[in-house]
Protein backbone atom coordinates (compact mmCIF):
# COMPACT_ATOMS: atom_id res chain seq x y z
CA UNK A 1 0.00 0.00 0.00
CA UNK A 2 1.33 3.54 -0.96
CA UNK A 3 2.23 5.36 2.20
CA UNK A 4 -0.54 7.51 4.23
CA UNK A 5 -1.67 11.01 3.24
CA UNK A 6 -0.08 13.29 5.86
CA UNK A 7 -1.61 16.93 5.67
CA UNK A 8 -5.05 17.93 5.79
CA UNK A 9 -4.95 18.96 1.90
CA UNK A 10 -3.23 16.23 0.90
CA UNK A 11 -5.83 13.75 2.82
CA UNK A 12 -8.36 15.42 1.33
CA UNK A 13 -7.18 15.11 -2.54
CA UNK A 14 -6.21 11.07 -1.87
CA UNK A 15 -9.86 10.64 -0.31
CA UNK A 16 -11.38 13.13 -3.60
CA UNK A 17 -9.41 11.09 -6.28
CA UNK A 18 -10.48 7.61 -3.84
CA UNK A 19 -7.08 6.53 -3.25
CA UNK A 20 -7.85 6.08 0.48
CA UNK A 21 -11.37 5.68 2.31
CA UNK A 22 -11.74 7.67 5.54
CA UNK A 23 -12.25 4.09 7.27
CA UNK A 24 -8.36 3.67 6.08
CA UNK A 25 -7.31 7.10 7.50
CA UNK A 26 -9.39 6.98 10.28
CA UNK A 27 -7.70 3.96 11.27
CA UNK A 28 -4.60 4.24 10.67
CA UNK A 29 -4.48 7.72 12.82
CA UNK A 30 -6.71 5.53 15.57
CA UNK A 31 -3.29 3.18 15.40
CA UNK A 32 -0.59 5.76 15.77
CA UNK A 33 -2.27 7.18 18.95
CA UNK A 34 -2.46 3.65 20.25
CA UNK A 35 1.09 3.20 19.50
CA UNK A 36 2.43 6.62 20.82
CA UNK A 37 0.19 8.75 23.05
CA UNK A 38 0.97 6.66 26.45
CA UNK A 39 4.14 8.45 26.21
CA UNK A 40 3.00 11.84 25.22
CA UNK A 41 -0.58 11.67 26.85
CA UNK A 42 -1.84 14.26 23.67
CA UNK A 43 -5.65 12.78 24.58
CA UNK A 44 -8.03 12.70 27.65
CA UNK A 45 -10.33 11.17 25.82
CA UNK A 46 -9.99 8.79 22.28
CA UNK A 47 -13.29 8.26 20.45
CA UNK A 48 -12.59 5.36 18.32
CA UNK A 49 -16.10 3.91 17.89
CA UNK A 50 -17.30 7.33 17.41
CA UNK A 51 -14.45 8.03 15.14
CA UNK A 52 -15.53 5.04 12.96
CA UNK A 53 -18.78 5.81 12.65
CA UNK A 54 -17.83 9.01 11.55
CA UNK A 55 -15.62 8.16 8.73
CA UNK A 56 -18.16 5.54 7.51
CA UNK A 57 -20.33 8.04 6.89
CA UNK A 58 -18.06 10.17 5.19
CA UNK A 59 -17.09 7.52 2.82
CA UNK A 60 -20.85 7.23 1.87
CA UNK A 61 -20.77 11.07 1.14
CA UNK A 62 -17.60 10.71 -0.80
CA UNK A 63 -19.65 7.67 -2.61
CA UNK A 64 -22.40 9.66 -3.53
CA UNK A 65 -20.56 12.82 -4.74
CA UNK A 66 -21.92 14.50 -1.60
CA UNK A 67 -19.30 16.06 -0.08
CA UNK A 68 -17.12 18.87 1.40
CA UNK A 69 -13.71 20.14 1.01
CA UNK A 70 -12.85 18.24 3.95
CA UNK A 71 -15.33 15.50 4.73
CA UNK A 72 -13.22 11.90 5.91
CA UNK A 73 -10.39 14.42 7.22
CA UNK A 74 -9.99 13.52 10.64
CA UNK A 75 -9.45 15.91 13.39
CA UNK A 76 -8.24 16.45 16.92
CA UNK A 77 -10.42 18.50 18.70
CA UNK A 78 -9.06 20.86 21.80
CA UNK A 79 -10.96 19.52 24.91
CA UNK A 80 -12.19 22.83 25.94
CA UNK A 81 -14.95 22.27 23.15
CA UNK A 82 -18.52 21.19 24.17
CA UNK A 83 -19.29 17.96 22.15
CA UNK A 84 -23.05 16.49 22.74
CA UNK A 85 -22.49 12.77 24.15
CA UNK A 86 -18.72 12.96 24.03
CA UNK A 87 -17.26 13.81 27.92
CA UNK A 88 -15.77 17.44 27.58
CA UNK A 89 -13.71 18.22 30.41
CA UNK A 90 -11.36 21.27 30.16
CA UNK A 91 -8.56 19.70 31.81
CA UNK A 92 -10.19 20.04 35.07
CA UNK A 93 -11.08 17.58 37.82
CA UNK A 94 -14.56 19.99 38.36
CA UNK A 95 -15.69 18.82 34.79
CA UNK A 96 -14.30 14.95 35.13
CA UNK A 97 -17.27 13.21 33.85
CA UNK A 98 -19.32 16.03 32.30
CA UNK A 99 -21.24 15.21 28.72
CA UNK A 100 -22.41 18.73 27.56
CA UNK A 101 -26.02 18.09 26.61
CA UNK A 102 -24.57 20.40 23.57
CA UNK A 103 -22.41 21.10 21.04
CA UNK A 104 -19.99 24.41 20.64
CA UNK A 105 -20.86 25.60 17.38
CA UNK A 106 -17.04 24.66 16.30
CA UNK A 107 -18.03 21.53 17.37
CA UNK A 108 -21.18 21.25 15.05
CA UNK A 109 -19.10 23.10 12.17
CA UNK A 110 -16.47 20.57 11.79
CA UNK A 111 -19.49 17.64 12.05
CA UNK A 112 -21.64 19.46 9.13
CA UNK A 113 -18.37 19.66 7.09
CA UNK A 114 -18.09 15.87 7.82
CA UNK A 115 -14.83 15.48 9.47
CA UNK A 116 -13.59 12.85 11.71
CA UNK A 117 -13.39 13.64 15.40
CA UNK A 118 -10.52 11.49 16.83
CA UNK A 119 -10.80 12.69 20.36
CA UNK A 120 -10.39 15.00 22.50
CA UNK A 121 -7.06 16.34 23.44
CA UNK A 122 -5.21 17.46 26.81
CA UNK A 123 -5.07 21.08 28.01
CA UNK A 124 -3.78 22.93 30.84
CA UNK A 125 -6.65 23.25 32.80
CA UNK A 126 -9.34 25.76 32.24
CA UNK A 127 -6.19 26.80 29.56
CA UNK A 128 -5.04 28.53 32.26
CA UNK A 129 -0.92 27.90 31.67
CA UNK A 130 1.64 27.81 29.16
CA UNK A 131 3.43 24.53 29.80
CA UNK A 132 0.03 21.70 29.97
CA UNK A 133 1.47 21.02 33.19
CA UNK A 134 -2.21 22.45 35.11
CA UNK A 135 -3.93 19.62 33.60
CA UNK A 136 -5.75 17.19 35.44
CA UNK A 137 -5.12 14.73 33.31
CA UNK A 138 -1.19 15.08 33.60
CA UNK A 139 1.11 17.01 31.39
CA UNK A 140 1.84 16.40 27.75
CA UNK A 141 5.41 15.28 26.37
CA UNK A 142 6.69 17.38 23.79
CA UNK A 143 7.64 15.01 21.12
CA UNK A 144 10.56 16.65 20.21
CA UNK A 145 12.12 15.55 23.48
CA UNK A 146 11.17 13.83 26.52
CA UNK A 147 10.67 15.46 29.67
CA UNK A 148 10.06 18.79 27.61
CA UNK A 149 6.87 20.25 28.17
CA UNK A 150 4.64 21.14 24.77
CA UNK A 151 3.52 24.31 25.84
CA UNK A 152 0.35 25.43 26.82
CA UNK A 153 -2.63 25.93 27.35
CA UNK A 154 -3.53 23.45 23.58
CA UNK A 155 -0.44 21.42 24.85
CA UNK A 156 -1.89 18.40 23.45
CA UNK A 157 -3.28 19.64 20.00
CA UNK A 158 0.19 20.83 19.23
CA UNK A 159 2.13 17.63 20.50
CA UNK A 160 -0.97 15.43 18.65
CA UNK A 161 -0.09 17.65 15.27
CA UNK A 162 3.67 17.45 15.71
CA UNK A 163 3.62 13.95 16.05
CA UNK A 164 1.53 13.15 13.36
CA UNK A 165 -0.96 11.35 15.61
CA UNK A 166 -4.05 13.52 13.75
CA UNK A 167 -3.04 16.06 10.74
CA UNK A 168 -4.68 19.09 12.25
CA UNK A 169 -6.45 20.16 15.46
CA UNK A 170 -8.22 22.97 17.44
CA UNK A 171 -7.19 24.80 19.78
CA UNK A 172 -7.74 28.17 21.52
CA UNK A 173 -5.72 31.03 22.25
CA UNK A 174 -6.36 33.63 25.19
CA UNK A 175 -2.63 34.85 25.72
CA UNK A 176 -0.95 32.79 23.19
CA UNK A 177 -2.24 29.53 23.93
CA UNK A 178 -2.87 28.46 20.14
CA UNK A 179 0.81 30.32 19.21
CA UNK A 180 3.23 29.35 22.09
CA UNK A 181 2.73 25.66 21.64
CA UNK A 182 2.57 25.55 18.39
CA UNK A 183 6.07 27.60 18.34
CA UNK A 184 7.43 24.66 21.05
CA UNK A 185 6.21 21.63 18.79
CA UNK A 186 7.45 22.87 15.81
CA UNK A 187 3.40 23.07 14.18
CA UNK A 188 1.79 25.95 12.38
CA UNK A 189 -0.99 27.92 14.37
CA UNK A 190 -3.39 30.29 13.70
CA UNK A 191 -5.34 33.02 16.36
CA UNK A 192 -7.89 34.46 14.35
CA UNK A 193 -9.58 37.93 15.19
CA UNK A 194 -11.43 37.82 17.96
CA UNK A 195 -14.96 37.37 16.99
CA UNK A 196 -13.94 35.74 14.04
CA UNK A 197 -14.25 32.16 14.92
CA UNK A 198 -17.57 31.35 17.32
CA UNK A 199 -16.83 31.18 21.32
CA UNK A 200 -20.67 29.43 21.97
CA UNK A 201 -20.13 25.88 23.46
CA UNK A 202 -15.98 26.76 24.01
CA UNK A 203 -15.52 26.62 27.84
CA UNK A 204 -15.27 30.68 29.49
CA UNK A 205 -11.36 31.31 30.74
CA UNK A 206 -11.55 34.97 29.92
CA UNK A 207 -14.04 36.26 27.60
CA UNK A 208 -13.17 39.23 25.78
CA UNK A 209 -9.79 37.55 24.87
CA UNK A 210 -10.52 33.66 24.38
CA UNK A 211 -10.46 33.09 20.78
CA UNK A 212 -10.70 29.68 18.61
CA UNK A 213 -8.18 28.69 15.85
CA UNK A 214 -6.67 26.06 14.03
CA UNK A 215 -3.39 24.14 14.54
CA UNK A 216 -1.87 21.97 11.52
CA UNK A 217 1.46 21.13 10.17
CA UNK A 218 1.49 24.19 7.54
CA UNK A 219 -0.55 27.17 6.29
CA UNK A 220 -2.48 26.00 3.64
CA UNK A 221 -3.94 23.77 6.11
CA UNK A 222 -4.68 26.36 8.61
CA UNK A 223 -6.70 27.90 5.83
CA UNK A 224 -8.87 24.84 4.81
CA UNK A 225 -9.50 24.68 8.70
CA UNK A 226 -10.82 28.12 8.82
CA UNK A 227 -12.67 27.89 6.07
CA UNK A 228 -14.83 25.09 7.57
CA UNK A 229 -14.74 26.81 11.20
CA UNK A 230 -15.08 30.77 10.74
CA UNK A 231 -18.58 31.50 10.28
CA UNK A 232 -20.94 34.35 12.10
CA UNK A 233 -23.04 33.28 15.25
CA UNK A 234 -26.13 34.18 16.41
CA UNK A 235 -25.49 32.42 19.42
CA UNK A 236 -22.17 34.43 20.16
CA UNK A 237 -23.50 37.81 21.14
CA UNK A 238 -19.32 38.89 20.23
CA UNK A 239 -19.46 37.16 16.87
CA UNK A 240 -18.70 39.60 13.69
CA UNK A 241 -21.15 39.76 11.19
CA UNK A 242 -18.62 39.02 8.24
CA UNK A 243 -19.13 37.60 4.74
CA UNK A 244 -17.46 34.13 4.69
CA UNK A 245 -14.18 34.24 3.07
CA UNK A 246 -12.03 31.66 1.49
CA UNK A 247 -8.91 31.87 3.32
CA UNK A 248 -7.18 29.53 0.33
CA UNK A 249 -7.60 31.50 -2.53
CA UNK A 250 -4.90 33.90 -2.34
CA UNK A 251 -2.56 31.81 -0.52
CA UNK A 252 0.02 31.71 -4.34
CA UNK A 253 0.12 34.69 -4.82
CA UNK A 254 3.58 36.41 -4.65
CA UNK A 255 4.32 38.78 -1.16
CA UNK A 256 6.96 40.61 -3.14
CA UNK A 257 6.38 44.45 -1.88
CA UNK A 258 4.47 42.99 1.73
CA UNK A 259 5.91 45.68 4.18
CA UNK A 260 6.53 43.88 7.39
CA UNK A 261 7.62 45.50 10.86
CA UNK A 262 9.74 44.23 12.97
CA UNK A 263 8.99 45.55 16.44
CA UNK A 264 11.95 46.11 18.82
CA UNK A 265 10.61 45.60 21.67
CA UNK A 266 10.47 42.11 20.60
CA UNK A 267 14.28 41.85 20.00
CA UNK A 268 15.10 42.68 24.18
CA UNK A 269 16.69 41.04 26.61
CA UNK A 270 14.29 38.27 27.21
CA UNK A 271 14.84 36.95 23.84
CA UNK A 272 17.15 33.69 23.60
CA UNK A 273 20.45 34.16 21.32
CA UNK A 274 19.55 31.05 19.13
CA UNK A 275 15.79 32.02 19.05
CA UNK A 276 16.75 35.58 17.72
CA UNK A 277 19.34 34.24 15.66
CA UNK A 278 16.84 31.79 13.41
CA UNK A 279 14.40 34.74 13.51
CA UNK A 280 17.05 37.08 11.87
CA UNK A 281 17.34 34.02 9.53
CA UNK A 282 13.42 33.89 8.42
CA UNK A 283 13.38 37.59 7.82
CA UNK A 284 16.00 37.48 5.49
CA UNK A 285 13.74 34.52 4.05
CA UNK A 286 11.21 36.98 3.77
CA UNK A 287 13.08 39.70 2.19
CA UNK A 288 14.55 36.97 -0.75
CA UNK A 289 10.96 36.73 -1.35
CA UNK A 290 10.58 40.27 -1.51
CA UNK A 291 9.20 41.56 1.66
CA UNK A 292 10.10 44.67 2.65
CA UNK A 293 11.09 44.69 6.14
CA UNK A 294 11.47 47.82 9.15
CA UNK A 295 12.08 48.17 12.45
CA UNK A 296 8.99 49.71 14.38
CA UNK A 297 7.99 50.60 17.78
CA UNK A 298 5.36 49.27 20.10
CA UNK A 299 6.21 51.33 23.10
CA UNK A 300 3.68 49.61 25.75
CA UNK A 301 4.62 46.03 24.60
CA UNK A 302 6.30 45.83 28.32
CA UNK A 303 2.91 46.34 29.67
CA UNK A 304 0.99 43.59 27.81
CA UNK A 305 2.04 40.92 30.61
CA UNK A 306 0.53 42.91 33.09
CA UNK A 307 -2.57 43.95 31.67
CA UNK A 308 -3.28 40.63 30.38
CA UNK A 309 -2.72 39.14 33.70
CA UNK A 310 -5.18 41.36 35.29
CA UNK A 311 -7.67 41.48 32.98
CA UNK A 312 -7.47 37.68 32.16
CA UNK A 313 -7.76 36.81 35.81
CA UNK A 314 -10.30 39.27 36.60
CA UNK A 315 -12.59 37.98 33.58
CA UNK A 316 -11.49 33.89 34.76
CA UNK A 317 -12.83 34.70 38.51
CA UNK A 318 -16.19 35.96 37.19
CA UNK A 319 -16.42 33.20 34.84
CA UNK A 320 -15.44 30.28 36.65
CA UNK A 321 -18.07 31.41 39.63
CA UNK A 322 -20.28 29.32 37.15
CA UNK A 323 -18.92 26.17 38.99
CA UNK A 324 -21.04 25.71 42.31
CA UNK A 325 -21.43 22.11 42.35
CA UNK A 326 -24.97 22.49 42.05
CA UNK A 327 -25.82 22.56 38.37
CA UNK A 328 -23.29 20.53 36.73
CA UNK A 329 -19.73 19.30 37.21
CA UNK A 330 -18.17 18.09 40.68
CA UNK A 331 -19.65 18.22 44.10
CA UNK A 332 -18.03 17.45 47.52
CA UNK A 333 -19.12 14.44 49.30
CA UNK A 334 -21.62 15.01 52.34
CA UNK A 335 -21.87 19.04 52.34
CA UNK A 336 -22.49 20.10 55.76
CA UNK A 337 -24.66 22.83 54.17
CA UNK A 338 -24.65 24.90 51.27
CA UNK A 339 -21.88 27.51 51.70
CA UNK A 340 -20.15 23.76 52.50
CA UNK A 341 -21.08 22.54 49.15
CA UNK A 342 -19.53 25.54 47.01
CA UNK A 343 -16.40 26.06 48.97
CA UNK A 344 -15.59 22.05 49.39
CA UNK A 345 -16.82 21.65 45.59
CA UNK A 346 -14.64 24.64 43.94
CA UNK A 347 -11.53 23.28 46.48
CA UNK A 348 -11.41 19.92 45.49
CA UNK A 349 -12.48 20.53 42.05
CA UNK A 350 -10.02 23.23 41.07
CA UNK A 351 -6.40 22.61 40.50
CA UNK A 352 -3.95 25.58 42.29
CA UNK A 353 -2.99 27.69 39.60
CA UNK A 354 -7.07 27.85 38.65
CA UNK A 355 -7.53 29.31 42.11
CA UNK A 356 -4.61 31.27 42.21
CA UNK A 357 -5.89 33.42 39.33
CA UNK A 358 -9.70 33.39 41.00
CA UNK A 359 -7.77 34.56 43.53
CA UNK A 360 -5.99 37.27 41.62
CA UNK A 361 -9.16 37.88 39.93
CA UNK A 362 -11.10 38.14 43.05
CA UNK A 363 -8.56 40.38 44.53
CA UNK A 364 -8.30 42.61 41.65
CA UNK A 365 -11.94 43.32 41.36
CA UNK A 366 -13.11 43.50 45.10
CA UNK A 367 -13.94 46.82 46.29
CA UNK A 368 -10.63 49.43 46.93
CA UNK A 369 -9.03 47.90 44.23
CA UNK A 370 -10.47 47.91 41.27
CA UNK A 371 -9.22 51.49 39.87
CA UNK A 372 -5.94 50.60 40.48
CA UNK A 373 -5.75 47.09 38.63
CA UNK A 374 -8.75 46.04 36.67
CA UNK A 375 -9.44 49.52 35.27
CA UNK A 376 -5.69 50.79 34.76
CA UNK A 377 -5.18 47.39 32.96
CA UNK A 378 -7.75 48.12 30.52
CA UNK A 379 -6.10 51.84 30.02
CA UNK A 380 -3.46 50.19 29.07
CA UNK A 381 -5.08 47.80 26.49
CA UNK A 382 -6.07 50.73 25.00
CA UNK A 383 -2.65 51.94 25.06
CA UNK A 384 -1.34 48.55 23.28
CA UNK A 385 -4.11 48.44 20.98
CA UNK A 386 -3.28 52.12 20.01
CA UNK A 387 -0.14 50.92 19.25
CA UNK A 388 -0.95 48.40 16.65
CA UNK A 389 -2.74 50.33 15.11
CA UNK A 390 -0.30 53.20 14.62
CA UNK A 391 2.08 50.22 13.62
CA UNK A 392 -0.72 49.08 10.97
CA UNK A 393 -0.62 52.29 9.20
CA UNK A 394 2.51 52.03 7.84
CA UNK A 395 2.84 47.88 7.51
CA UNK A 396 1.00 45.21 6.74
CA UNK A 397 2.40 42.12 8.68
CA UNK A 398 4.27 42.74 12.23
CA UNK A 399 6.50 39.69 12.70
CA UNK A 400 8.62 38.55 15.49
CA UNK A 401 9.72 35.51 17.70
CA UNK A 402 6.50 33.72 19.16
CA UNK A 403 8.41 32.81 22.43
CA UNK A 404 11.86 34.08 24.11
CA UNK A 405 12.80 30.33 24.15
CA UNK A 406 11.98 27.45 22.85
CA UNK A 407 10.32 24.59 25.12
CA UNK A 408 11.21 24.16 28.71
CA UNK A 409 11.48 20.95 30.71
CA UNK A 410 8.53 19.75 32.61
CA UNK A 411 8.77 21.31 36.29
CA UNK A 412 10.99 24.00 35.85
CA UNK A 413 8.75 26.92 35.74
CA UNK A 414 5.59 25.31 38.14
CA UNK A 415 7.08 27.07 41.38
CA UNK A 416 7.03 30.07 39.76
CA UNK A 417 4.39 31.72 37.79
CA UNK A 418 5.74 35.06 36.80
CA UNK A 419 8.23 32.98 35.02
CA UNK A 420 5.63 30.68 33.29
CA UNK A 421 3.83 33.82 32.41
CA UNK A 422 6.61 35.58 30.73
CA UNK A 423 6.44 32.72 28.27
CA UNK A 424 3.71 34.59 26.89
CA UNK A 425 5.81 37.63 26.76
CA UNK A 426 5.44 38.04 22.70
CA UNK A 427 1.72 37.05 22.47
CA UNK A 428 -0.50 38.38 24.66
CA UNK A 429 -0.46 41.80 23.48
CA UNK A 430 -2.51 40.44 20.62
CA UNK A 431 -5.19 39.13 22.60
CA UNK A 432 -5.60 42.12 24.56
CA UNK A 433 -5.56 43.75 20.93
CA UNK A 434 -7.89 41.63 19.22
CA UNK A 435 -5.75 40.80 16.20
CA UNK A 436 -4.82 37.66 14.40
CA UNK A 437 -1.75 36.05 14.63
CA UNK A 438 -0.23 33.10 13.51
CA UNK A 439 2.97 30.80 14.11
CA UNK A 440 5.36 28.92 12.00
CA UNK A 441 8.37 27.17 12.67
CA UNK A 442 11.47 27.91 11.18
CA UNK A 443 14.25 26.28 12.72
CA UNK A 444 15.83 24.76 15.45
CA UNK A 445 17.44 25.86 18.48
CA UNK A 446 19.56 23.14 20.42
CA UNK A 447 17.69 20.58 17.93
CA UNK A 448 13.97 22.10 19.52
CA UNK A 449 11.78 24.16 17.18
CA UNK A 450 11.74 27.50 17.02
CA UNK A 451 8.29 29.65 15.98
CA UNK A 452 7.70 32.88 13.97
CA UNK A 453 5.17 35.23 15.01
CA UNK A 454 3.26 36.98 12.41
CA UNK A 455 0.92 39.40 13.33
CA UNK A 456 -1.97 41.06 10.90
CA UNK A 457 -4.24 43.62 11.32
CA UNK A 458 -8.12 43.27 12.19
CA UNK A 459 -9.47 40.65 9.79
CA UNK A 460 -6.48 39.97 7.83
CA UNK A 461 -6.01 36.23 8.60
CA UNK A 462 -6.03 36.21 4.25
CA UNK A 463 -2.73 38.06 4.10
CA UNK A 464 -1.15 36.62 7.16
CA UNK A 465 -1.63 32.73 6.07
CA UNK A 466 -0.22 34.23 2.47
CA UNK A 467 3.41 35.38 4.06
CA UNK A 468 3.32 32.07 5.99
CA UNK A 469 2.49 30.17 2.98
CA UNK A 470 5.08 31.71 0.46
CA UNK A 471 7.49 30.95 2.98
CA UNK A 472 6.61 27.35 3.17
CA UNK A 473 7.04 27.00 -0.43
CA UNK A 474 10.68 27.97 0.04
CA UNK A 475 11.68 26.49 3.45
CA UNK A 476 10.95 23.14 4.62
CA UNK A 477 10.73 23.43 8.26
CA UNK A 478 7.39 22.52 8.32
CA UNK A 479 7.59 19.53 6.78
CA UNK A 480 10.44 18.74 9.72
CA UNK A 481 8.85 15.88 11.95
CA UNK A 482 10.29 14.47 15.47
CA UNK A 483 11.52 11.11 16.11
CA UNK A 484 8.25 9.82 17.42
CA UNK A 485 6.44 10.66 14.27
CA UNK A 486 8.61 8.58 12.70
CA UNK A 487 8.18 5.64 14.14
CA UNK A 488 7.29 2.46 12.16
CA UNK A 489 3.82 1.62 13.34
CA UNK B 1 2.74 44.59 47.11
CA UNK B 2 2.74 42.49 49.77
CA UNK B 3 -0.48 40.14 50.62
CA UNK B 4 -0.48 38.97 53.95
CA UNK B 5 -2.12 35.15 54.98
CA UNK B 6 -5.34 37.11 56.43
CA UNK B 7 -5.65 38.87 53.11
CA UNK B 8 -5.44 35.62 51.62
CA UNK B 9 -7.88 34.07 53.90
CA UNK B 10 -10.55 37.24 53.15
CA UNK B 11 -10.29 36.98 49.54
CA UNK B 12 -10.31 32.77 49.26
CA UNK B 13 -13.13 33.32 51.36
CA UNK B 14 -14.82 36.16 48.87
CA UNK B 15 -13.82 33.50 45.86
CA UNK B 16 -15.73 30.51 47.91
CA UNK B 17 -12.28 28.70 47.78
CA UNK B 18 -11.09 27.27 50.77
CA UNK B 19 -7.21 26.89 51.13
CA UNK B 20 -5.64 24.76 53.93
CA UNK B 21 -3.40 26.59 56.64
CA UNK B 22 -0.56 24.43 55.11
CA UNK B 23 -1.01 26.29 51.70
CA UNK B 24 -1.72 29.34 53.03
CA UNK B 25 1.67 30.75 53.03
CA UNK B 26 2.57 29.31 49.61
CA UNK B 27 -0.30 31.35 48.49
CA UNK B 28 0.26 34.57 50.09
CA UNK B 29 3.83 34.18 48.51
CA UNK B 30 2.88 33.99 44.95
CA UNK B 31 0.02 36.23 45.04
CA UNK B 32 2.30 39.09 46.25
CA UNK B 33 5.06 37.89 43.57
CA UNK B 34 2.18 38.05 40.92
CA UNK B 35 0.59 41.80 42.53
CA UNK B 36 4.12 43.12 42.44
CA UNK B 37 4.79 42.06 38.69
CA UNK B 38 1.74 43.62 37.74
CA UNK B 39 2.59 46.80 39.80
CA UNK B 40 4.57 47.64 36.69
CA UNK B 41 1.78 49.36 35.49
CA UNK B 42 2.20 51.96 37.74
CA UNK B 43 5.32 52.94 35.60
CA UNK B 44 3.17 55.09 32.99
CA UNK B 45 0.36 57.79 33.65
CA UNK B 46 -3.51 56.48 32.55
CA UNK B 47 -4.68 59.18 33.49
CA UNK B 48 -6.30 60.53 30.67
CA UNK B 49 -7.31 57.23 28.77
CA UNK B 50 -10.48 55.94 28.34
CA UNK B 51 -10.51 51.82 29.11
CA UNK B 52 -10.63 49.14 26.47
CA UNK B 53 -13.35 46.06 27.48
CA UNK B 54 -13.39 44.68 24.47
CA UNK B 55 -11.00 44.75 21.47
CA UNK B 56 -13.56 44.96 18.61
CA UNK B 57 -16.47 48.44 18.60
CA UNK B 58 -19.14 45.44 19.13
CA UNK B 59 -23.12 46.87 19.81
CA UNK B 60 -24.88 44.71 21.54
CA UNK B 61 -27.21 42.40 18.81
CA UNK B 62 -31.40 42.46 19.69
CA UNK B 63 -33.50 40.36 17.53
CA UNK B 64 -37.33 39.43 18.09
CA UNK B 65 -38.34 38.65 21.27
CA UNK B 66 -39.44 35.26 20.41
CA UNK B 67 -39.13 31.46 21.99
CA UNK B 68 -36.73 29.94 19.45
CA UNK B 69 -35.67 26.50 22.24
CA UNK B 70 -37.54 23.72 22.82
CA UNK B 71 -38.52 23.07 27.15
CA UNK B 72 -35.26 20.92 27.39
CA UNK B 73 -34.84 21.46 31.21
CA UNK B 74 -34.32 17.33 31.35
CA UNK B 75 -31.26 17.36 29.27
CA UNK B 76 -30.18 20.14 31.07
CA UNK B 77 -30.47 18.41 34.43
CA UNK B 78 -29.59 14.90 33.13
CA UNK B 79 -25.62 16.25 34.44
CA UNK B 80 -26.52 18.18 37.35
CA UNK B 81 -24.89 15.95 40.65
CA UNK B 82 -28.46 15.69 42.43
CA UNK B 83 -32.03 16.61 40.83
CA UNK B 84 -35.73 15.79 42.15
CA UNK B 85 -38.90 16.23 40.12
CA UNK B 86 -37.14 18.63 38.40
CA UNK B 87 -35.73 20.63 40.67
CA UNK B 88 -31.90 20.98 41.83
CA UNK B 89 -31.33 19.70 45.55
CA UNK B 90 -28.96 21.66 47.64
CA UNK B 91 -28.59 21.38 51.37
CA UNK B 92 -31.37 22.85 53.57
CA UNK B 93 -31.02 26.80 53.49
CA UNK B 94 -33.29 27.52 55.38
CA UNK B 95 -34.42 25.76 58.92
Amino acid sequence: MASYPETVAEIATALAKGEFSSVEITRHFLDRIADVDASLNCFINVCEAHALRQAAAADKLLAEGASGPLTGVPYAHKDIFCTNGIETTCGSRILDGFVAPYSATVSELLDLAGMVLLGKTNMDEFAMGSSNETSYYGPVTNPWKSGSVPGGSSGGSAAAVAARLAPCATGTDTGGSIRQPSAFCGISGLKPTYGRVSRYGMIAFASSLDQGGPMATNALDLALMMNVISAFDAKDSTSVERPAEDYAASLDLPIAGTKIGIPRQFFDDALDAEVGSRISAARSELETLGAICVEIDLPHMGLAIPAYYVISSAECSSNLSRYDGVRFGYRCENPADLDDLYCRSRSEGFGAETKRRVLVGTYALSAGYYDAYYRKAQQIRRLIQQDFRDAFTSVDVIMGPTSPTTAFPIGQKTDDPVAMYLSDIYTTAVNLAGLPALSIPVGFAEEMPVGMQLIGNYFDEAGLLRVAHQYQTTTDWHRRSPPTARRVT
Amino acid sequence: MAISDDQVRAIARLARIEISDRDIPSFSTQLSQILEFVAQMDAIDTHDVEPLAHPLDLEARCRADEVLESEIRDVYQSVAPQVEDGLYLVPKVID
